[in-house]
């Protein structure tokens, strides 16, 4: 019984590059039955889609080499949940700012990015935010996090930060739209699994 | 904070570069990162002298050509090279014993600083005393600018051979193990309960071919780094993407099998028995 409710939920990490374990970390503990994704092969029967921080110029290469790339542009058509983290969220975005001009961005939700738009490692930092819909506040960690510049009209902002050494400017960092939710910081690398508990929500259509 | 780059590092491969046209190429094909230095460990070997951190020129260039990580090496135990490279904002030093060392007792303390370091150990000894002053990833030292992947694989076999004893040492056990890596205990604790070092462990130092890769991840490195192994080679570009598909496909022969084709000729080894200086044993 257990055994074909983990399979209900079976959802894919995309697993070219990053930080892949500590997504299948998380959903395991959820119940759900994880499975790495790096051939088209390994897409049958996925329930929804995971995509882990790591470098998106990388993942955007190994996508097209692996042809990766065709199965994810059917994913999204075919409106699959998904959850992208920092560069999962580059890759899931209409546009991407200050990236390279060959990268791929996908479309699943539409919102434009700038890459590093904290800026460079030693910009990198951690803070706690409130997310819409989440009763305790996160604990957010930012590295090299890629900037949200834009919403379309589709975009919930779940949560926001004030982008440090600029007082009064704050940017989205959690969005929705759809099956689909991005953030620009690493929840999986503190063992946070409540934002792949809406994804989870989103498949079992709550 | 510190140890999170590294881990969006994972499956990835970083490569030296020696300027802005390297890195490039290097991003072009798929590196997670680029590492900055004067000469490639080759070079060093064949041209002899005295090398040290990079020209901040030569950097800054590398760093507005890429969108990837730029990491940059500082000599063991040369704190203001390190303090230098922090206020160029490079994003990862690796203190390296590529570089010719500058102290021969200290690291530096790396807790000084807010850019994260990576720091080579041909030992679990090495590796967590380097942990203990505050490296946020280690690395097999390998045997740099060889071709010759043999010394890497004894140092990551070491390194994780040892963890796995400690996995099931009982508690007296732990104590002596302490002792004989010349290590922090909390550290032997951490290693016997989970059994992986605290940060990431990637591998360096000699790798030159796809398959080099392949054999390195399935012993358990998390990443790997290519230092002069692209771009002593035929054609660096092509090898360049090689290196990072078989990096990312590890456990798929067949890919590896056709990234490998028709490389055209890998980097010129070395015999490790035929070298005057052996790098890895640089470092305390």
């Amino acid at each position: 019984m257990a055994d074909r409710r983990s399979r209900a939920r079976r959802v894919g990490v995309l697993g070219l590059q990053g930080d892949v374990s500590e997504h299948t970390a998380v959903l395991a503990g959820l119940g759900a039955e994880p499975v790495v994704v790096r051939r088209p092969a390994d897409v049958a029967g996925l329930k929804a889609l995971v995509l882990p921080g790591g470098e998106s110029t990388t993942m955007s290469f190994l996508l097209a080499s692996s042809g990766l790339d065709a199965e994810l542009e059917k994913m999204v058509a075919d409106g699959l949940p998904m959850l992208g983290t920092c560069a999962g969220m580059i890759l899931l975005s209409t546009k991407v700012l200050d990236g390279r001009p060959d990268q791929r961005c996908f479309g699943a939700i539409d919102v434009r990015v700038r890459r590093n738009g904290f800026g460079r490692q030693v910009r990198s930092f951690e803070t706690d935010l409130e997310v819409k819909g989440l009763d305790e506040p996160m604990h957010a960690v930012f590295i090299r996090a890629p900037v949200v510049e834009e919403t379309g009209p589709a975009v919930e902002v779940l949560a926001e930060v004030e982008v440090p050494g600029q007082p009064g400017t704050r940017r989205p960092v959690v969005c929705a739209s759809g099956p689909v939710i991005v953030s620009s910081f690493h929840p999986e690398l503190e063992g946070d699994s409540r934002l792949h508990e809406l994804l989870l929500r989103e498949v079992e259509g709550d | 904070m510190k140890r999170g780059l590294a881990e969006m590092l994972r499956g990835g491969v970083i490569m030296d570069v020696v300027d802005a046209e390297q890195a490039k190429i290097a991003e072009d094909a798929g590196a997670v990162a680029v590492m900055a230095l004067e000469r490639v460990p080759a070079d060093i070997r064949r041209d002899g002298g005295v090398a040290r951190m990079s020209d901040p020129a030569l950097i800054e260039g590398i760093q507005a050509a890429v969108t990837v990580p730029v990491m940059a090496k500082a000599r063991i135990g040369h704190f203001a090279e390190a303090q230098v490279l922090e206020s160029l904002e490079v994003d990862y030093i690796d203190e390296s014993e590529v570089l010719t060392p500058a102290d021969e007792a200290h690291h530096i303390d790396k807790w000084a600083f807010q850019v994260p370091f990576v720091c080579g150990a041909t030992n679990l000894g090495e590796a967590l005393r380097r942990i203990s002053e505050g490296a946020a990833m280690i690395r097999s030292k390998g045997e740099a600018g060889t071709g010759n992947v043999v010394e890497a694989v004894r140092h990551l076999r070491s390194i994780i051979g040892d963890m796995r004893k400690i996995q099931t040492a009982d508690s007296a056990e732990r104590y002596a193990w302490a002792k004989q890596l010349q290590a922090p205990i909390d550290l032997i604790e951490e290693i016997a309960a989970t059994g992986k070092l605290p940060v990431p462990l990637f591998c360096a130092g000699g790798l030159a071919t796809p398959a080099d890769a392949s054999l390195v991840m399935q012993l358990g490195a998390e990443a790997v780094f290519v230092g002069s192994g692209i771009f002593k080679s035929d054609d660096p570009a092509r090898r360049a993407r090689a290196i990072v598909e078989a990096t990312a496909h590890y456990d798929d022969p067949s890919i590896v099998a056709k990234v490998s084709t028709g490389l055209g000729s890998a980097m010129e080894g070395k015999e490790i028995s035929s070298l005057e200086v052996k790098l890895a044993e640089r470092g305390w």
